[in-house]
């Protein structure tokens, strides 16, 4: 089901991320996925997140469709040309998958396979501009689509706690123009930083999921705050995780503060998009805190 | 080897249209193939209009010295101008660009690379010849070598301290063309639409 429709309904939508296993074998993530996210509007499957290789997005998205959840089939630029990525739009429409989230994908520089060819034939707003192609029956060569068109709900992510949010919100007006219709954002940590950023953004007219991450412990957030662009997790938040180690490492204190940030963005935003980084278990419990 | 192509006339108009141009020719170097004919009917049709403020000829300005001394002279003349025209490859472009910061310089050509061997390796802007020089909607910084992922339609989600995700000690291209656009008031190029690179750079697939 696209999640258009549920935003269109004025639900507020929860959607959660699961990323593929290296190797072939997911029953275990299914069965995680079934236990803990049949709560949530959409799953998103990343497609060889950071660079690193694992099981492909497309694959995972129809396992977890075949159990009954709403895949989104994330897609990235850094390894496939606009043929290979139109050819993977047309499948994933063939299995009834109708979410896609379009991104350039992290450089292979900083993945498990950092000799590889970057590829960035397309970029995201190239690809949401080809996606929108496909829909009205052409493919990006100019040439017809046999038979009724692919029809998806387009997605796109957006950083909006970023040092560069003019250069962000330029890009996502680019995206909008493109043709997206959603946006889920990198994790927030500073909700003062994420409501300045939709009063810019809420002039694009499109919805904004906000992005949460469950934080795990001080260290892996010293860890981000050190390495992944657009997250800064304030200090405040740091001592939180160090008070009470066991609390923390039974994941209260993270539950907490996951769910404080919810609630303070919620009126701001149309939905909230969970990055769960393997403690899917606790998704269920952060959603009844934040009073979902 | 490389070729420059005059961009279509069509483009170059609507770029100089209703605005005083200072037009810079460079041919100097002999690795570049230079659209001499076309650039100066082109020229000439813009000093009928009386839209040019000043035109030189000259070699090498993707040598900075060399393009400052020969740019000295006319400093009025570039003063005056709303805009530069510049005629020569890409790192040309990027080196008049960067030196005359508060002025919209445009690329008013594309280049293309010829197999052979490679020309004067230019000192300190980078061309990859890709054939459609974006420079005029990226305030004079090539986004193909500026930005580490090649990108044209804008920063990607990785910078960090205005950093590029994949070296920490080199400043992110988009973080500069944003800069850039805004210094010289042209931030609106990014309201352009979305914009597909075309890598098939022989001449037959590309026009
Ligand atoms: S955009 Fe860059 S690589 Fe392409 S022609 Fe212009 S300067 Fe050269
Ligand atoms: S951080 Fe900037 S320079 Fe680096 S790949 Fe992204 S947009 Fe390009």
């Amino acid at each position: 089901m696209k999640i258009t429709e549920l935003f269109e309904r004025g639900e507020f939508v929860v959607s959660a991320e699961v990323g593929p296993p290296k190797g072939c074998h997911v029953e275990q993530l299914l069965e995680e996925a079934k236990t803990y996210l049949s709560g949530v509007h959409a799953v998103n499957v990343t497609d060889n997140q950071s660079s690193v290789m694992r099981l492909g997005s497309l694959a995972m998205c129809k396992a977890l469709k075949d159990e009954g959840l709403n895949p989104i089939f994330q897609l990235a630029c850094r390894d496939r040309n606009r043929i290979a990525l139109e050819s993977d739009l047309l499948s994933a429409a063939m299995f009834g998958i109708d979410n896609v989230l379009c991104l350039t994908g992290d450089h292979t520089k900083l993945g498990d396979h950092p000799q590889a060819k970057p590829v960035f034939d397309l970029d995201s707003v190239s690809l949401l501009h080809t996606v929108a192609k496909l829909e009205e029956g052409e493919d990006l060569g100019g040439n017809k689509l046999v038979g009724e068109p692919p029809k998806f709900a387009k997605g796109a992510v957006v950083s909006p706690c970023s040092d560069s949010v003019d250069a962000q919100l330029a890009k996502m007006e680019r995206k909008v123009a493109a043709g997206a219709e959603y946006f889920q954002t990198q994790a927030v940590f500073e909700p003062e930083k994420f409501i300045k950023f939709m009063e810019k953004a809420k002039q694009f007219g499109k919805p904004v999921q906000v992005g949460i991450i469950i934080p795990k412990s001080a260290g892996m957030v010293r860890f981000m705050n050190n390495n992944v662009a657009g997250i800064h997790v304030p200090d405040e938040m740091i001592e939180e995780l160090k008070k009470d180690p066991e609390k923390t490492k039974a994941g209260v204190t993270g539950v907490e503060i996951a769910a404080r940030i919810i609630k303070e963005c919620k009126p701001y935003c149309q939905g909230v998009h969970i990055m769960a980084l393997g403690w899917e278990s606790k998704v269920p419990a952060l959603l009844e805190a934040a009073g979902i | 080897m490389l070729i420059t192509e005059m961009k279509a006339k069509e483009t170059l108009v609507s770029l100089t249209d209703g605005k005083k141009v200072f037009i810079i020719n460079c041919e100097g170097c002999k690795e570049v193939h230079f659209p001499g004919k076309e650039a100066k009917e082109f020229q000439k049709e813009l000093s009928e209009a009386g839209s040019v403020t000043g035109i030189i000829t000259t070699d090498y300005i993707c040598n900075p010295d060399n393009m400052k001394l020969r740019l000295s002279k006319h400093m009025a003349e570039i003063e005056a101008a709303d805009a530069v025209l510049v005629f020569s490859c890409g790192v040309g472009v990027q080196t008049i660009s960067a030196y005359l910061e508060d002025k919209p310089v445009y690329a008013a050509c594309d280049t293309y690379p010829l197999p052979g061997f490679q020309g004067v390796t230019p000192l300190e802007y980078e061309c990859d010849q890709c054939g459609e020089c974006w420079l005029n909607l990226t305030g004079g910084i090539c986004p193909i070598t500026a930005c580490s992922k090649s990108l044209v339609n804008g920063q990607c989600g990785g910078a960090k301290n205005g950093m590029c995700e994949v070296d920490n000690t080199m400043e992110c291209g988009w973080e500069r063309i944003h800069r850039r656009l805004a210094q010289i008031g042209r931030l609106d190029a990014l309201k352009s639409p979305v914009r597909v690179r075309n890598f098939a750079t022989d001449d037959e697939v590309s026009k």
